[in-house]
């Protein structure tokens, strides 16, 4: 059964509790919506900003492809994915997960599924930028993250 | 055949992106990473590590022994940070 995948990359902010409320307008069936919001750190005043480079094309395909991987997986009744590009500052959001069931065990699943594969399968790159101007450096993959994948195996 | 870089791996290429004509007996992708290796400094600074160099064909993930026929568009990049 295909359900309703929304996935969107972009730069513009986004409204997390506007999204959840989209998802479930008109839906009498959504028992459960389970959201994760990812936002920007300043790392302890460290951080001026993230800059996020993305593979445009790829990076909707690669978050599609893990969204109906999820839905394959678990009961779901829709997928919305939002993820964000270029210069984001401290306390906004990076990226939006947004899982609904008619239970909650399988939009937990889900919505902890997709972040799993999204942060080291979709193609996103965080640079730096540090106080003051100072020139940035590549954010490096953590082994964690490869790691967790295994959990679904 | 169209090759883009991605993050760190393209600042250190220095081009966003170009066509190579790769040779007839470059065949898959660890392939076509030690053809750019040969290339010149800035592209064996670039893939010094191949460790941490990720590829995709035609904007799916790829291994490096996957072959490069039919493909349109090769991908270099390292591992993913987003979320």
């Amino acid at each position: 059964m295909s359900i309703p995948i929304d996935v969107r990359v972009q730069a513009e902010p986004f409204d997390e509790a506007a999204e959840q409320k989209a998802l479930v307008t008109g839906r009498f069936d959504i028992g459960a919506v389970v959201a994760f919001t990812g936002y920007c750190r300043d790392e302890g005043g460290r951080l001026e900003a993230l800059e996020l480079e993305h593979y445009p094309g790829m990076a909707e395909e690669e978050i599609t492809r893990i969204c109906r991987e999820a839905a394959e997986r678990w009961p779901l009744l829709s997928l919305r994915v939002i993820h964000r590009f270029g210069k984001i500052d401290p306390g906004e959001g990076i990226v939006l997960v947004l899982a609904s069931s008619a239970h909650r065990a399988a939009a937990f699943a889900g919505a902890d599924f997709v972040m799993d594969f999204l942060k080291s399968r979709a193609p996103f790159w965080k640079k730096e930028h540090g106080r003051g101007g100072t020139a940035g450096d590549w954010v490096s993959a953590k082994d964690e993250d490869e790691n967790s994948l295994a959990r679904w195996v | 055949m169209k090759v883009v870089y991605f993050a760190w791996l393209r600042e250190r290429v220095g081009v966003p992106e170009e066509d190579i004509a790769f040779p007839v007996e470059v065949s898959t992708v660890s392939d076509a990473l030690n053809h750019l290796i040969s290339l010149g400094e800035n592209y064996a600074y670039a893939f010094e590590r191949p460790s941490l160099i990720r590829a995709a064909l035609d904007r799916k993930h790829a291994k490096p022994e996957a072959p490069l026929a039919g493909a349109r568009e090769i991908a270099f990049f390292p591992p993913m940070t987003g979320g």
